[in-house]
């Protein structure tokens, strides 16, 4: 077994040679993932449509952006992430964000911010709507059936009929369920009050040793994909665990974490991916990490084929 | 120097114009279409790629439209990973002004915007209400009026943002109060180019107001000269110039080595288009009534059409026939004359193609459109996903270039430099 590798890219730039430039190198590097920070009014671009420019242009690398799920619609966000899995034919993941600042509130004019409890719930709400959504067209829906006329089966469509405190959608999806059936939802969970409540299938967590990352792995559900995130470089305290040192140091750490912890992988927050090619480099020839040969995101990080709930309900 | 003509290509759309069951037909949601259209256009030096879309599977009565392509990915994302694989094609987006927030969906844009250097424009529409409003936050609460004063001030808004630079910014108007600050630097584009796709005077009205393009559905020589007057007379009004708001039909093409050829290609398109049951889901349009005990080969209903505008057959799909009996009375009395069955009449009476011929009739009659101002371009809807176009801009492209009526090489990056806008 070795350990899975992701990078955490929260530039701000808006030139699409600067990303091509990071995701390709990370791609090439033979990295699992690259996640995109985003928050709503912050400098920077609209990370689903960075991962979207680079997808066409790299071919292994998983692409994970923050959406964030309050004051959007869960509809837009699901066949925005579908998409996303149709042009990377696979590699889509999406990071789930709540906020709850005032001053982002105020950006979109909708409604007040909630309560923590509450913009989880919401979340947690989101994402089913999201996967219902994913699911609500059967692989098989297209039949393109020329003798009676029909391009799809209709009964391989399904309406998911959420409704729920802050939103109801109706469904069907208007994009065809994307490459990995499911995209790999991921969020970064700071306790069990994310963990417990949101459906997600990895969990980015922030560890301040190897033994508080034990204590996690071994609190959270077992089917769950765990990455620790480590900040390289920086001076100015996060919430997760910074490291100042050099390359072999910083190989040692994730070695040790690694060996004790239970722990699926790391993810690296970078400033620029150039931080990281040397580490990659050094944990590859102690045998630690190894470029997947797998195409999808899913496949790459061990998770299982996702079943179609709809396609389920109707055999049982 | 002649008129420039204006040339789009839009991706074959969920409805019959679409021939899925030709053995050609290709993939209408994997991403090589979507990049394989847009390299065909960018060859052609077209100006924009455009997509169309529609918040809910259409339904006929009451159930999920099956005939017809089914499906399509989101606009934005899609249109943001086609800059990747082009350089200088306009990238344009239908995007729905009810279901979307200006903070959000300006971002959005100037983000495709930055992303593609300057080639993003949104295609603004405002469609059906409760019927997309099921599968959002906001419901459908908004009528038809209401509509437009929402897309109106939501594209003031967006311009406002777009304007701040970055900065703070703090709007109220009827529809929105927000503020904060936008967090996006302008783009290359300053404000993404603006297109507009509604009919009625309302429609009408915000294009003249605010956008740079209409896409309109006027293709008839007559008809599209008058839609044209209509709108370039109310551009004075909001101290617009004519050149300022350019219109540009949505048309479909056949090519053939001669007339007779294309003639005879054009029939086969028009059977490929309507499948027996595809003529008896088009007459229940507008019969707005269960019409599937009818035999398609055989002869028009005689009952009269329905006229119940609130709870019409066809769910998704803005409204097609202002005066039902009218247009019945006239399909009634063609099918008697010419002794049409239902899908004789049908293939007759929808969707013709507009332009059938040699390339150089079609060169010639597209450059006769534009120079007599019945339009300042053409979105080229074609029926095959994804090669549609490529006789187009194999055959009809280089004569447009001869005749020194369209461009031979970009002259600039950005698309408000293609179209000649400020
Ligand atoms: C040529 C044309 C293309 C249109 N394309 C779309 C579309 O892709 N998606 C959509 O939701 N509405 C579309 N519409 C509908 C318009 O946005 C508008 O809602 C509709 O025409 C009703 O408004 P009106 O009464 O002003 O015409 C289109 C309309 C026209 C004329």
């Amino acid at each position: 077994m070795t350990l899975h590798l992701g990078v955490a890219l929260s530039g701000d730039s808006f030139a699409a040679d600067d990303w091509i430039r990071q995701v390709r190198e990370a791609d090439e590097a033979g990295l699992d993932f690259v996640t995109f920070d985003d928050t709503f009014g912050r400098h920077g671009p609209d990370a689903v449509q960075v991962a979207a420019r680079v997808a066409p242009l790299t071919r292994h690398i998983g692409l994970i952006p923050v959406a964030t799920t309050t004051h959007t619609e869960p509809f837009h966000l699901s066949t925005a992430l579908a998409t996303l899995d149709w042009v990377s034919r696979g590699r889509a993941g999406w990071q789930v964000r709540v906020s709850g600042d005032p001053a982002e509130a105020a950006l979109l004019g909708r409604r007040a911010p909630l309560q923590v409890d509450a913009l989880i719930a919401e979340a947690s709400d989101a994402i089913e709507v999201v996967r219902r959504l994913w699911d609500s067209w059967e692989d098989d829906a297209i039949i393109s059936d020329v003798a009676t006329g029909r391009y799809i089966d209709r009964e391989k469509l399904h309406y998911i009929d959420f409704a729920g405190e802050h939103f109801s959608v109706k469904g069907p999806s208007i994009v065809p369920r994307p490459p990995q059936g499911q995209p790999v939802v991921a969020a970064l969970a700071h306790g069990p009050q994310v963990w417990d409540a949101l459906d997600a299938d990895v969990f980015f967590v922030t560890p301040a040793d190897a033994d508080d990352a034990a204590r996690k792995v071994r609190t959270i559900l077992p089917e769950k994909k765990i990455f620790a995130d480590i900040r390289v470089g920086g001076h100015i305290p996060t919430d997760a665990a910074t490291f100042n040192g050099t390359t072999l140091q910083l190989a040692d750490l994730i070695q040790n974490w690694w060996s004790v912890s239970g722990l699926d992988g790391f993810r690296l927050r970078v400033s620029d991916i150039s931080d990281v090619s040397d580490l990659v480099t050094e944990l590859r020839r102690r045998g630690l990490f190894q470029t997947s040969r797998h195409r999808t995101l899913r496949d790459r990080l061990g998770l299982p084929v996702a079943v179609n709930r709809y396609q389920e309900a109707g055999r049982a | 120097m002649p008129k420039q003509i204006i040339l789009a290509a839009h991706f074959p759309g969920v409805n019959n114009t679409t021939v899925w069951s030709d053995p050609r037909a290709g993939s209408q949601i994997e991403f090589d279409s979507f990049e394989y259209l847009a390299k065909t256009a960018e060859r052609g030096k077209f100006d924009f790629f455009f997509l169309a879309e529609g918040l809910r599977l259409r339904e006929q009565r009451g159930l999920i439209h099956d005939l017809d392509v089914v499906g399509r990915p989101d606009t934005l994302t899609v249109l943001t990973a086609l800059a990747a694989v082009t350089t200088h094609l306009g990238l344009a987006g239908t995007l729905n002004a009810t279901y979307h927030e200006p903070y959000e969906l300006a971002r959005q844009l100037a983000t495709l915007d930055h992303l593609s250097g300057g080639r993003a424009a949104w295609n603004v529409v405002t469609s059906p209400g409760a019927f997309f409003g099921e599968n959002f936050r906001r419901g459908g609460f908004l009528d038809h009026a209401d509509r437009y004063v929402r897309a109106g001030e939501f594209i003031e808004t967006a311009r406002k943002l777009w304007d701040t630079d970055g900065g703070e910014f703090a709007i109220r108007n009827s529809q929105f109060d927000i503020r904060g600050r936008f967090g996006v630097p302008r783009s290359p584009q300053g404000h993404p180019v603006i297109l507009q796709a509604g009919d009625s005077d309302g429609g009408r009205e915000l294009a003249a107001k605010h956008s740079d393009a209409i896409f309109s559905r006027h293709h008839q020589l007559d008809d599209a000269r008058q839609f044209y007057r209509n709108i370039k007379d109310r551009l004075p009004a909001y101290g617009r110039t004519e050149d300022s708001l350019k219109i540009i039909p949505g048309v479909s093409y056949v090519l053939g080595d001669s007339d007779a050829d294309a003639q005879e290609k054009a029939h086969h398109i028009r059977r490929q288009q309507v499948s027996p049951q595809t003529a008896i889901l088009l007459l229940e349009q507008l019969w707005n009534t269960d019409l599937s005990g009818y035999d398609a080969e055989g002869p028009l209903p005689d009952i009269d059409p329905v006229l119940d505008e609130d709870d019409t057959i066809i769910k998704g799909r803005a409204g097609m026939y202002p005066d039902r009996l009218a247009t019945a009375a006239e399909w009634r009395a063609r099918a008697e004359a010419k002794n049409l069955s239902i899908r004789d009449l049908i293939i007759e009476v929808t969707g013709r193609q507009n332009f059938i011929g040699t390339a150089s009739r079609i060169a010639e009659q597209l450059n006769e459109y534009v120079q007599t101002d019945a339009c300042d371009g053409f979105i080229l809807v074609s029926h095959l996903t994804p090669s549609g176009l490529d006789d187009f801009v194999d055959q009809v492209v280089p004569l447009l270039q001869e005749r020194g009526v369209f461009r031979t090489e970009y002259s600039g990056t950005t698309l408000r430099g293609h179209l000649g806008l400020a």
